[in-house]
């Protein structure tokens, strides 16, 4: 009995996987930006991967949809979605599964926006683009999905220049989902917008997902935004995840040094106000990474006093290793702690 | 702190055609302070910051620095010399550098523009602005070009040009809101140390309440063109008056509030309130405290608690206008 009560709240979790990378690998020439990650999305979650700019986390998003500009190619690991790999399909069948399946909104997506067709024209380009529909029916859908996305009906009528810029976010929002995707891939959408209309995008996403089912995929660099939003969040650096767990978890017991730091940038709005550090130095260049574990040189827990650990942390690559259920972490710090 | 308000600011008002951008605003900006002015996309928050900039004309009011109204000096000297002393800095570093030219050719320009140095110690004075504002080794970085920087370093690289001419306000527009959260801290925490130090005084814009409590000591909280709610930070940030300043409050992510599972409600309206404005509250149409006057007399700024004042016939009613009809 009490082994039932005390079974984790993280059943969400054992939903099926719905996208799995395994050991993605993603070169640009000589740089690796993406480097052996494994990351599941199960069904009707949101997973949040947050990292700073240039860690690879909208290379992974491209990879999925199979959108690398070149030179940037999958050089090692596999896609799969619903059981199938991904990874050398045909440019048809990866056309067919791209909306069929997934939906990605960019990083300032109303920008995507034809500045010259009415927005209700955009839906019905999208749609017939993926399946045989009469314009008619297809208007009447775009209506209603304006509607759920807090957009008045008859916008179908506007320009995009008649539309704020979270109007025109959630437009596109409303067109990814037009076609009833299984997985909607967001990247930084709402890195543009202000506070108050960011917040209502997200409460309208997550509003959606819970009616629709959908899985999502949330890329930022904002980790105070998947704290509150995110089911699990992955955390990247320099081309690989270093730490993952459940949202609440992740907020309040980080173990990754870099998580740390992440979580320590954001000054509190209430409460006492202590000077702030952030994260001191910059990523490193990714065509000559740093030996050992990638966050060494950055990190305020590597110094050559414990020379042990220090040859470790300088020469040796740190794994990803469950330290709880659902919870894993690439540090040599949480390893010798743990053993 | 300082008796001293270099740059006062007095019923500033910035038409654009029919659209009120700013409308009537009045703050001051004092030695070793830093304002912060916030509010959402449009609310004419970065035309206050171009406007004390001279960057545009004001349509009324006035600009006072140093006893005089600059808000319309035309003669090229004054306006110089207004500029060296009334920096400006933007939101994307990157745009304001020149692709082509290094760090040190960004630094010195300024130095020989306004003969801050004499030319034989340009070189060391570039270094030593570099080294004030975390760029190390200064030789190094001077011989760098913007592309090489991260955005972070260009933003620090802006500070240091602008640092040059020994400004004594800076006018910062979203300084960090292009920058990753992991290096917004370090521009945040610079701007505290110049303050300090250098006895700047700083406006902040930016739409970023939490970054407005870590650095700034007064608040300025803008909606369609005016000044709705002011104050000391702490103060209005642990008691908003205004319903416009609580829903920014309450927009702001928040780890802690996943656990109450408390939300903001959905907002009726969007901001279109600062064209033709007639006599009304312009918040009306999103606020969730409205009665009957403000939908037909526009809220004054008043002053309901010591050194905090707000436009509400609710929050802060102004005991001149309370019982007219």
């Amino acid at each position: 009995m009490t082994a039932l009560m005390e079974a984790p709240v993280e059943t969400r979790t054992s939903a099926p996987a719905l996208l799995e990378l395994r050991g993605l690998t993603v070169d640009y020439g000589r740089a690796r930006a993406v480097d052996g990650v494994d990351l599941t999305v199960h069904e009707g979650e949101i997973l949040g991967l947050a990292g700073e700019s240039g860690c690879g986390k909208t290379t992974i998003a491209n990879a999925v949809m199979q959108i690398l500009r070149p030179p940037g190619r999958i050089s090692g690991g596999s896609i799969v979605f619903r059981g199938e790999d991904l990874v050398g399909k045909s440019d048809e069948d990866m056309r067919r599964f791209r909306w069929r399946n997934v939906s990605m909104v960019f990083q300032s997506a109303m920008n995507a926006l034809n500045p010259v067709m009415r927005v209700g024209d955009q839906f019905v380009d999208a749609m017939r683009a993926h399946e045989r529909i009469d314009k008619k029916r297809a208007l009447g859908q775009a209506q209603e999905l304006l509607e759920l996305v807090g957009i008045d009906p008859d916008r179908i009528r506007s320009y995009p220049h008649q539309l704020s810029g979270g109007m025109r976010q959630r437009v596109i929002i409303a067109i990814a989902l037009s076609l009833n995707p299984e997985l909607i891939v967001l990247d930084e959408p709402t890195t543009a917008l202000d506070v108050v209309v960011q917040r209502e995008i997200m409460q309208q996403v997550e509003a959606l997902k819970r009616d629709f089912g959908f899985a999502v995929l949330f890329i930022t660099h904002d980790v105070s935004l998947l704290l509150e939003f995110a089911d699990r969040i992955a955390i990247m650096y320099a081309g690989e995840v270093v730490e993952s767990a459940a949202a609440q978890r992740l907020g309040t017991d980080a173990q990754h040094p870099y998580t740390q730091g992440l979580l320590r940038s954001f000054p509190p709005l209430s409460g006492p106000m202590q000077r702030l550090t952030g994260i001191p130095g910059s990523p490193p260049d990714l065509r000559n990474p740093p030996s050992g574990c990638r966050f060494h040189p950055r990190c305020p827990h590597c110094a050559p006093d414990d020379n042990a650990l220090y040859l470790r942390q300088t020469t040796e690559r740190p794994v990803l290793r469950e330290v709880a259920p659902g919870h894993a972490v690439a540090c040599h710090l949480v390893e010798q702690e743990g053993a | 702190m300082s008796a001293l308000a270099p740059l006062e600011v007095r019923g500033l008002t910035k038409h654009f055609a029919r659209v009120h951008a700013v409308d009537d605003v009045s703050f001051e900006l004092r030695p070793g302070t830093i304002t912060a002015l916030v509010g959402e996309s449009g609310s004419g928050k970065s035309t206050v910051a171009r406007l004390l900039a001279r960057l545009h004309d004001p349509t009324s009011g006035s600009v006072l620095w140093e006893g005089g109204d600059v808000s319309r000096v035309r003669r090229r000297r004054d306006v110089l010399r207004y500029r060296s002393e009334v920096q400006l800095i933007f939101q994307d570093p990157f745009d304001s550098l020149n692709p082509v030219k290094t760090v040190l050719y960004h630094v010195e320009r300024p130095l020989r523009i306004h003969k801050m140095v004499p030319p034989r110690q340009v070189e060391e004075r570039v270094h030593e602005l570099l080294r004030s504002v975390g760029l190390v080794p200064p030789h190094e970085i001077a011989a760098k070009y913007p592309h090489e920087l991260s955005g972070g370093q260009r933003q620090r690289v802006a500070l240091a040009r602008v640092l040059a001419v020994e400004p004594k306000v800076i006018l910062a527009d979203e300084p960090t809101s292009m920058l990753d959260v992991s290096i917004r801290i370090g521009i945040l925490n610079l701007m505290m140390r110049l303050k300090e130090e250098r006895d700047i005084a700083f406006l902040f814009v930016t739409h970023d309440l939490a970054s407005a409590r870590y650095v700034a000591d007064d608040l300025l909280v803008m909606y369609a063109g005016q000044i709705v709610e002011r104050g000391p930070v702490e103060e209005v940030l642990a008691a908003p008056l205004h319903p416009y300043t609580r829903l920014l409050l309450a927009a702001v992510p928040d780890p802690a509030r996943r656990l109450e599972t408390s939300r903001i409600e959905e907002r009726k309206g969007l901001a279109a309130a600062a064209v033709d404005p007639p006599d009304r509250c312009r918040f009306l149409e999103r606020c969730p405290l409205a009665i009957d006057i403000c939908s037909h007399v526009t809220p004054p700024l008043v002053e309901a608690r010591p050194r905090q004042s707000a436009r509400c016939h609710v929050t802060a009613p102004s005991p001149l206008i309370e019982r007219t009809p």
